[in-house]
C-alpha cells in the first residue's frame, strides 16, 4: 500500500446466507484502491456488485448482506471494525455519498435547508447561527438558482436535476476528502446529466477530492474518471486508465460492453452481447464470463483466471488479453436498418393537427368558476408515418413523446385533431370504441416489462391472450403459435411455463415483444423499451426489433430519450420540446447540420464513451413545467433566440431536402 | 388553501344532505309508517293510530315532512320519539355524551399504545418484541369483541372480582359515576383498536425504514435515534391519521356489540333499543347522526393529513 492510498479495499467478499444455509457471495475477493484526489469509475451490468462495493467503502451493507472476509480501509482506518459512533463521524463527513435517486433519497417531510443544515450540524465546527449562511453558500456552489428561497422548499418541489444538486450540496457540507457516487446521473435528462457531471469534475479538482464513481454509463465515466474498474459477476475483471479501458479494452467483457453502446458517430446497430451474467447463487468453475465469451476455450471453463498485470499497465482477469482483436467490432449481421424509401408501401398512420391536454377542469371548476386552461401538453403535431418505417421520437422528459404514443394507443383522447390509419379513415380516439381489427393492428411495448407483464401469469398465458382474442386459437394450434413466437424472439419453448419473475430483464422484454407481435400488428409503439435494460441487453433488443421489422415490414414508432439509440434504430426522427415539434426528417439529416437550436443543445449534451470527447453545453438545464402560451416552445432556453418574435409568433417550418423540416425563426441559411 | 377547505366543507354538507334523503326515503318505503309500526299494526286502535299520526304530523305530504325534519335537524331539533314522551335530541344528547366518554378513554389508551407498539415492532422487525406483540395483536384482532369481552368479564369480575362486569349507571348520570364500570368496556375496545392501528403503523414503519432516504440519512452520519425520529417517523406516521380517524368514527358511531354486552348506555345500544321498540323517528335520527360523524371525522382527517404532509400542503398553498 503506497502512502497516497486513501481508500483501500483488500480481498473483500460480501455475501449472505441463503435459506438453505449456503453462503452466497455477491462480491468475490475484490481489491480496489483509490489515491487522494483520484477519481475511479466502477462499471458493470446490473447485479455485478458495483453499488455493494461502493457502500462497503462506507462500512455499510444492505439488509441481509455482510462482509465475509477482507478489509476496507479509509485513510488508514479499518471501516469494518468501527463502532457505530465512529462510523457516524466519518459517514457524510470525510467520506460522503451521493446517492442514485435523489428524489427518493431526500426525506420528504423535511425542508431542503434543514436537511443540508443537518449535515453541517453533524460534521462541521460552525455555530448554529452560521448554518443558514453556509447552506446558502453550498447551494450556490452547486449552482442552484435562488438558494435563499430554496431553503424552505420541500424535496418534491424541486426538479430531478435540482434534487441531485441538493444531494451534492449535502455531501459537500461535511467538507469530504472523498466522494462515493452511486449512479448520480441515472434517470436525468441528457442536458441535466452533462451539467451535473461538469459540476462534479470542477468540484473534485477544486477540492482535490477522491471519487469512486459507480455507473453503468460509460459516457459519464469517461467524463469524470482517471481510472476505470470493470466488474463482472462480483469480481473486478479489468482495471486500467480510462483511456486504456474505453479505447482499447483488454478484456472480452469490457470489449463487448463497449461495442454494445450505440454511438452518435455510428450509423449501424450496436453489437449485442449475448447471454446473461451468472447469478450469485450459481457455482462458477472457470471464468465467470466464459459462457458469453467468443474466445473461451477449455481452460477458461475449468480454471478461474487471476487478475494479472499487463505490460501496458492494466490488470486483466483473462487468459487471452492478447486475442481481443479477434472479437468483432461492429454489427456485421445487420449493417443497415431495413431501408424504407418514400414510395415503399403506403401511409401507415397520420397524425393530423394533434393536440392533447391532460388538464381537465374539475367538476367544481366547471360548475363554479372558469379558470383559464393551461396550454395543451401536446399541440399542433402533423406527422405522416409510412408503412415499414421506424419513426423515432426524441426529447427530454416532459416533451410529450409518451403522450403522443398514448393518444395513438387510444389511452387518452386528443383535444383536437385526429389519427388516420392506413390512409383510410379516422381512427376512433378511445381504445374501448375501436374495432377488433384496429386494436390488433396497433400494439404497444412498454418501458418496464416488470410492470407490463402480469406476474401471476406464465409466459404461455401471456402469449395466449392476444392469440385467443384476435385469432381464436386454441389447444395445440395455440401452443404451436406461441412456440413460434418465442423462437422468433430467440427464446425457446421451455419458457412457456415460466413466470416473468423467473426471467432476466432482457428476457422479459423479449416476451413483451413477442406478445406485441402475437397480434401481427401493422404498427408497434415502443415506449422507452430499452431504458430499463443494461446496454448489452439493449443492443440485443434493438437488434431483435430491427430483425422483426425486416421480416414483417412492421411500422415502429420508437420513443426514447437516448439520442444514440434513436439514431441506431430509426429511419426518420422527430425532435419534440414541450409537446411541440421542433424538427423532423431522415435520421442523417436530423443528426447533422442544419440543426434546430434544441437538437443542437441535445446532441451537444450527449456523452460518448470516449475520454477524448468533450460535450458542448449551450443551454441551461432548466426544467419547464408547462409550454409557453405563445411563440416558440423553446424560447426560454434557446441559446440562439432572435428576440421578441420568438416569444410571440409560432416559428415557421423551414423545409430542406428529403422532407427535413425545422420549425424555427432563424432563416434556413443560418441554421 | 381556504377555498380548498371551504370546498371540502361544502361537499361534506352535500354528502350529509344526500344521506339524509336516503335515510328518510328508506323509512318512507317501509310498509306502514312510524305509528303502525309502533302500535303493532293489526291490533291498532284506529283512534290511537289517528292520534299518533296527528302527533307526528304523518298525514302531511312526504316532501313537507322531510323539509321540516331536515331543517329541524340543522337547528338541533330531531323531533319527538314515537310515544310522544320525549324530545329525541334530549334522549340522543345524553347517550351521545356517553359514547363520547367511552370513545375518549378508549382512544386515550389505544392510540398512544398502538403508535408505540407499532413503532417498536416495526423497528425490531422479526425479532422478539415484534414476534410477541404481533402475535398478541393477531389474537386481539381475530377474536370477536363479544368473546373477548365475555372472557374479560369472567376473569376480572367473576374470578378476581376487581372490576364490575356490567354498567348499571343510567344515561344521564355525571361522568364520575361511570367509574369503575367503564373500565372493562374501555379495555376491550382499546384492545381491538390498538391491534388494528399497531399493525398498520408497523408495516408503515418497515416500509419507511427500507426507504432510500432513511438509508441516505444513515450514510450521512445521522445517529440512529435521530434518524428514526426526524427522518423515519414523521413519514411513517402520516398514514396513521386516516386509520385513527376511521377508528374514532367507529367508536363514536356506537359500538353496538360492546354496549350491549356491558349494558352501556351509549348511542349503539340506543339504536338497538329503538329498533326493537319500532321507534322509527329515533332510528332515523341516530342514522343521521352517525352519518354526520363519519363525514366530519373524515373531513378532519383529510385536512390534518394535508397539513402534516408537505406534498399535499404545498400543492394547495402554492396554487
Amino acid at each position: 500500500m503506497s502512502a497516497a492510498t486513501f481508500i483501500n479495499i483488500q480481498n473483500l467478499s460480501v455475501g449472505y446466507t441463503s435459506q438453505s444455509g449456503e453462503i452466497i457471495r455477491v462480491l468475490r475477493n475484490v481489491s480496489l484502491s483509490i489515491n487522494r484526489g483520484e477519481s475511479i469509475g466502477l462499471v458493470g451490468e446490473s447485479g455485478s456488485g458495483k453499488s455493494t462495493l461502493a457502500l462497503a467503502a462506507l462500512g455499510f451493507f444492505k439488509r441481509g448482506l455482510r462482509a465475509l472476509e477482507g478489509d476496507v480501509e479509509f485513510d488508514g482506518i479499518d471501516m469494518l471494525a468501527l463502532e457505530r459512533d465512529d462510523l457516524q463521524a466519518i459517514r457524510g463527513g470525510r467520506l460522503a455519498l451521493i446517492p442514485q435517486n435523489s428524489g427518493q433519497s431526500l426525506t420528504p417531510t423535511l425542508r431542503i435547508g434543514l436537511q443540508v443544515a443537518e449535515a453541517l450540524r453533524l460534521h462541521s465546527q460552525l455555530n448554529e447561527s452560521d448554518f443558514e449562511a453556509r447552506v446558502v453558500e453550498l447551494l450556490t456552489q452547486v449552482r442552484l438558482p435562488e438558494p435563499a428561497t430554496l431553503l424552505s422548499r420541500f424535496p418534491h418541489e424541486l426538479s430531478g436535476g435540482q434534487q441531485q444538486r441538493v444531494a451534492v450540496a449535502m455531501a459537500l457540507a461535511g467538507e469530504p476528502d472523498a466522494l462515493l457516487l452511486d449512479e448520480p446521473t441515472t434517470g436525468l435528462d441528457v442536458t441535466t446529466q452533462a451539467h451535473i457531471l461538469e459540476l462534479l469534475r470542477d468540484l473534485a479538482s477544486e477540492r482535490n477530492m477522491a471519487m469512486l464513481y459507480v455507473s453503468h454509463d460509460l459516457g459519464a465515466i469517461s467524463r469524470v474518471c482517471d481510472r476505470v474498474a470493470v466488474m463482472y459477476a462480483g469480481e473486478i475483471v479489468l482495471k486500467g486508465s480510462t483511456k486504456q479501458v474505453l479505447l482499447s479494452p483488454r478484456h472480452p467483457y469490457a470489449h463487448g460492453l463497449l461495442s454494445s453502446i450505440p454511438r452518435l458517430t455510428q450509423t449501424s446497430l450496436p453489437l449485442a452481447l449475448d447471454g446473461r451474467p451468472p447469478m450469485p447463487s450459481e457455482t462458477i468453475t472457470g471464468c465467470a464470463f466464459a459462457d458469453r465469451c467468443a474466445l473461451a476455450d477449455e481452460r477458461c471453463r475449468s480454471t478461474p483466471p487471476t487478475l494479472k498485470q499487463l505490460e501496458s499497465g492494466e490488470k486483466v482477469r483473462c487468459f487471452h488479453p492478447d486475442r481481443i482483436d479477434q472479437l468483432p467490432v461492429v454489427n456485421k449481421t445487420v449493417t443497415q436498418k431495413g431501408n424504407v424509401s418514400a414510395d415503399h408501401g403506403g401511409d401507415a398512420l397520420g397524425l393530423n393537427q394533434l393536440a392533447i391536454s391532460y388538464a381537465k377542469p374539475s367538476l367544481w371548476n366547471q360548475l363554479f368558476s372558469n379558470a383559464s386552461m393551461p396550454p395543451a401538453t401536446v399541440d399542433n403535431i402533423n406527422i405522416l408515418i409510412r408503412t415499414g418505417e421506424t419513426l423515432g421520437l426524441v426529447g427530454e422528459s416532459g416533451s410529450g413523446k409518451s403522450t403522443i404514443l398514448k393518444a395513438i394507443a387510444g389511452l387518452i383522447s386528443p383535444k383536437t385533431g385526429h389519427l388516420v390509419l392506413n390512409g383510410e379513415g379516422r381512427l376512433t380516439p378511445k381504445v374501448e370504441n375501436r374495432s377488433a381489427l384496429h386494436l390488433r393492428q396497433i400494439q404497444m411495448i412498454f418501458q418496464n416489462p416488470d410492470d407490463s407483464l402480469n406476474p401471476r401469469h406464465n409466459i404461455a398465458q401471456i402469449l395466449a391472450q392476444p392469440l385467443r382474442l384476435y385469432f381464436s386459437l386454441t389447444g395445440e394450434e395455440l401452443r404451436q403459435r406461441s412456440i413460434e413466437l418465442l423462437e422468433r424472439v430467440r427464446l425457446g419453448s421451455h419458457y412457456l411455463d415460466r413466470r416473468p419473475s423467473q426471467l432476466s430483464g432482457g428476457e422479459k422484454q423479449r416476451v413483451a415483444v413477442a406478445r406485441a407481435f402475437a397480434a401481427e400488428p401493422a404498427i408497434v409503439l415502443c415506449d422507452e423499451v430499452t431504458s430499463a435494460l443494461d446496454v448489452s441487453v439493449q443492443a440485443a433488443v434493438l437488434d431483435l426489433l430491427n430483425e422483426l421489422k425486416a421480416q414483417r415490414g412492421t411500422t415502429y414508432i420508437f420513443v426514447s430519450h437516448d439520442l444514440a439509440v434513436v439514431k441506431a434504430i430509426s429511419n426518420r426522427v422527430a425532435v419534440l420540446y414541450q409537446g411541440r415539434l421542433c424538427e423532423i426528417g431522415p435520421v442523417e439529416a436530423v443528426y447533422s447540420k442544419p440543426f434546430h437550436p434544441y437538437t443542437d443543445v441535445l446532441l451537444g449534451a450527449v456523452l460518448e464513451p470516449d475520454p477524448n470527447f468533450m460535450p458542448k453545453l449551450s443551454a441551461d438545464d432548466v426544467v419547464e413545467l408547462s409550454p409557453p402560451k405563445t411563440g416558440c416552445p423553446f424560447q426560454r432556453r434557446c441559446p440562439r433566440k432572435l428576440g421578441k418574435i420568438c416569444d410571440t409568433d409560432v416559428p415557421p417550418g423551414r423545409i430542406f431536402d428529403n422532407g427535413h423540416q425545422i420549425n424555427c425563426h432563424i432563416p434556413e441559411t443560418d441554421l | 388553501m381556504l377555498t380548498m377547505i371551504l370546498r371540502r366543507i361544502f361537499l361534506g354538507l352535500a354528502t350529509i344532505s344526500i344521506v339524509s334523503l336516503i335515510i328518510f326515503a328508506g323509512v318512507e318505503i317501509l310498509p306502514g309508517d312510524a305509528c303502525t309500526q309502533y302500535l303493532e299494526q293489526d291490533q291498532a286502535d284506529v283512534e290511537l293510530l289517528e292520534k299518533c299520526r296527528d302527533d307526528l304530523n304523518l298525514n302531511r305530504p312526504a316532501h313537507e315532512r322531510y323539509t321540516e325534519w331536515a331543517l329541524g335537524a340543522l337547528t338541533g331539533d330531531l323531533g319527538m320519539s314515537v310515544n310522544g314522551e320525549a324530545k329525541i335530541s334530549d334522549l340522543v344528547g345524553a347517550r351521545f355524551a356517553n359514547s363520547l366518554l367511552l370513545a375518549f378513554f378508549a382512544l386515550l389508551v389505544g392510540v398512544p399504545l398502538a403508535m408505540l407498539l407499532g413503532v417498536i415492532t416495526g423497528l425490531w422487525r422479526d425479532r422478539k418484541p415484534d414476534i410477541i406483540f404481533s402475535t398478541i395483536a393477531i389474537f386481539a384482532m381475530t377474536i370477536p369483541e363479544f368473546v373477548s369481552a365475555t372472557l374479560l368479564i369472567l376473569v376480572f369480575s367473576v374470578w378476581l372480582g376487581w372490576l364490575p362486569g356490567i354498567v348499571l349507571t343510567s344515561a344521564g348520570s355525571p361522568i364520575s359515576e361511570f367509574f369503575p364500570e367503564i373500565l372493562l368496556p374501555v379495555i376491550v375496545l382499546s384492545l381491538v383498536m390498538t391491534a388494528h392501528v399497531m399493525r398498520m403503523v408497523r408495516s408503515s414503519v418497515i416500509e419507511v425504514m427500507a426507504s432510500d432516504y432513511v438509508q441516505m440519512a444513515t450514510l450521512k452520519g445521522v445517529p440512529y435515534w435521530q434518524m428514526v425520529f426526524r427522518h423515519a417517523l414523521p413519514n411513517a406516521l402520516l398514514p396513521a391519521i386516516n386509520v385513527v380517524a376511521l377508528t374514532i368514527a367507529w367508536l363514536l358511531g356506537g359500538v353496538v356489540v360492546i354496549e350491549v354486552v356491558f349494558n352501556y348506555p351509549g348511542l349503539g345500544r340506543m339504536m338497538i333499543d329503538a329498533i326493537s321498540d319500532r321507534d322509527l323517528p329515533v332510528v332515523q335520527a341516530i342514522a343521521l347522526i352517525v352519518a354526520s360523524i363519519y363525514v366530519c371525522i373524515n373531513l378532519t382527517a383529510d385536512l390534518m393529513t394535508m397539513i402534516a404532509n408537505p406534498k399535499l400542503r404545498t400543492m394547495y398553498l402554492r396554487k
